[in-house]
């Protein structure tokens, strides 16, 4: 990818998150998709590419007033946005649009307009998953678990440290949905919900969405925000089946997809300032920090534990409080970049000073999917 | 039998050998005849090398635990325990997700890497569905 040469100029979620059972899920796209574009000081007629998942990006283009000269409807899941990042910034490489919108809205609580889950008793995951017991997350992300905290000696108090952790970075964040201090005795007092994990080490269920708008890096400095310009990216896919992954204690398609990133920005791990990992579960930041290559095999929980990633540490990670404790509608990666987009332009409510370069790193499904982008606010 | 009323897999015509195996009480697996890897889930073909020359065999139905949760959230359909999801590792080398029966569903009596046997559960005329239980002796 060529270096620098495109730009996040929007970046907005919906107005309010949490619990807005008075918005369907198409209108969520649109408030999310509406503040982006005030903030970039556009109209649905500067767009030209729209990208979303889950939903249709037909759907959110007509209903926008959009007409778009490409269209990416990738979804694989919540890290997809990173994905559309990915393939907007090669398209507007390439010529095929100038300027990018992508949505992600979830009525995830609520569940206004919001699709159904269902799965085919034919599919792979159908035939080979389903009929054990699996429901949802809970039971299927949580399965690798137990076999990375046998073979590396991890505790559940190790893993409840990542909760802790997090909620310290949320008290500082005023529209975080869990503010209050928790200990790890709290996480490990909490519900069982699948055994090794408790109701704290599990993300949160609400409504919201957010929205980016990129365009190439040489427009972007006439735009009234400061332009995050877009360093590398990756992606990648494994399994659909969580049972099929290829090694429980490392992901695949994280090592795949933030090699790729890291190779395209020519960053070093010492260069990065923020990180974000999505966390839809306490053992994600663990597995992320390692497949990323900030830690050693094995070494990811310590890591956290020893106050490495905390308000105040050398890697700030998850400063927006995180799946865990900020929020997440289903499909979070869309709040990873969209805090990200924050700390580069020097906004987050817990800004990490003088941060230059911000990685925000997606998963998709049970460990199916991954992207990774690399953020940086210096310009060209 | 009880009616069983949990979700059901249905067959396609690249798993039908599969499921008609666990039917008659047989766990099948499929392995290439060119580069000798045993697979799973089934497809007519190696997802190793790619090559359709592979064949169908009754594996050993020995196991061990590789991970597992135990599920405290409702499901009706499984009663109202808690229950183990579980991956295990056939002692052929793929794994499969089940679950482990007769034996409590706690984190004392289900200790990764322990011994396991299949055991097929009848849930319809059509379907067995493959479980595990610890192995004997």
């Amino acid at each position: 990818m060529k270096q620098k040469s495109v730009a996040v100029v929007g970046a907005a979620e919906t107005t309010e998150m949490g619990k807005i059972p008075d918005m369907s899920q198409l209108m969520l796209h649109a408030d999310a998709a509406l503040n982006a574009m005030r903030d970039a000081g556009l109209t649905a007629k500067d767009i030209d590419g729209v990208a979303t998942a889950g939903d249709s990006p037909v759907e959110i283009a007509h209903y926008l007033g959009i007409t778009p000269t490409w269209v990416d409807g990738t979804s694989v899941g919540g890290c997809s946005f990173m994905l559309h990042v990915r393939h907007a910034a090669a398209a507007i490489n390439e010529g095929l649009c100038n300027t990018v919108l992508i949505t992600h809205a979830e009525s995830g609580r609520s569940r206004v307009g919001a699709r159904r889950f269902s799965r085919d008793p034919a599919s792979q995951q159908g035939q080979f998953e389903v009929p054990y017991g699996i429901t949802n997350p809970p039971t299927m992300f949580t399965i690798p678990a137990l076999r990375y905290m046998k073979q590396y000696g991890v505790t559940e108090e190790d893993v409840a440290h990542v909760a802790v952790v997090q909620r310290e970075w949320a008290a500082m964040n005023p529209r975080a949905s869990f503010r209050d201090p928790i200990t790890v005795e709290d996480v490990l007092n909490s519900k069982m919900i699948a055994w090794p994990f408790r109701l704290l080490m599990c993300c949160l269920v609400t409504d919201g969405g957010g929205a980016l708008i990129l365009t190439s890096a040489d427009r972007a400095k006439d735009f009234p925000q400061k332009p995050v310009y877009i360093l590398g990216t990756g992606e990648s896919c494994e399994t659909p089946m969580i049972s099929q992954m290829e090694d429980f204690t490392t992901s695949k398609a994280f090592r795949v997809s933030g090699k790729k990133a890291f190779d395209e920005a020519g960053i070093k791990h010492s260069d990065v300032d923020h990180l974000m990992i999505y966390d839809a579960f306490a053992h994600l930041p663990i597995y992320g920090l390692e497949d990323l290559g900030f830690c050693e095999r094995g070494e990811g929980a310590a890591f956290i534990r020893e106050g490495n990633t905390r308000p105040g540490g050398k890697l700030p990670l998850n400063t927006n409080g995180g799946g865990l404790s900020y929020m997440h509608s289903g499909m979070y990666g869309m709040y990873a970049l969209q805090e990200s987009v924050r700390q580069m332009r020097g906004i987050a409510p817990a800004q990490v000073p003088g941060a230059k370069i911000s990685i925000a790193h997606g998963v998709g499904g049970m460990f199916a999917a991954s992207g990774t982008i690399v953020f940086s606010n210096e310009a060209p | 039998m009880a009616e069983y009323n949990r979700p059901l897999p249905l067959p396609t015509p690249e798993t039908r050998h599969f499921w008609e195996g666990c039917r008659q009480g047989e766990l099948k697996l499929q392995r290439c005849t060119a580069c000798k890897q045993s697979y799973f889930p089934p497809r007519p073909f190696c997802p190793a090398c790619g090559s359709r020359d592979v064949e169908i065999y009754k594996a050993s139905g020995k196991a061990t635990l590789y991970s597992y949760v135990i599920n405290h959230r409702p499901r009706p359909d499984f009663g109202t325990e808690p229950h183990s999801i579980a991956v295990v590792e056939l002692a052929e080398g793929p794994r499969m997700m089940t679950n482990i029966v007769d034996c409590p569903q706690t984190p004392e009596a289900l200790q990764l890497d322990m011994a396991l046997e299949v055991t097929f559960e009848k849930a319809s005329e059509e379907i067995s569905l493959p479980k595990f239980k610890p192995a004997k002796g």
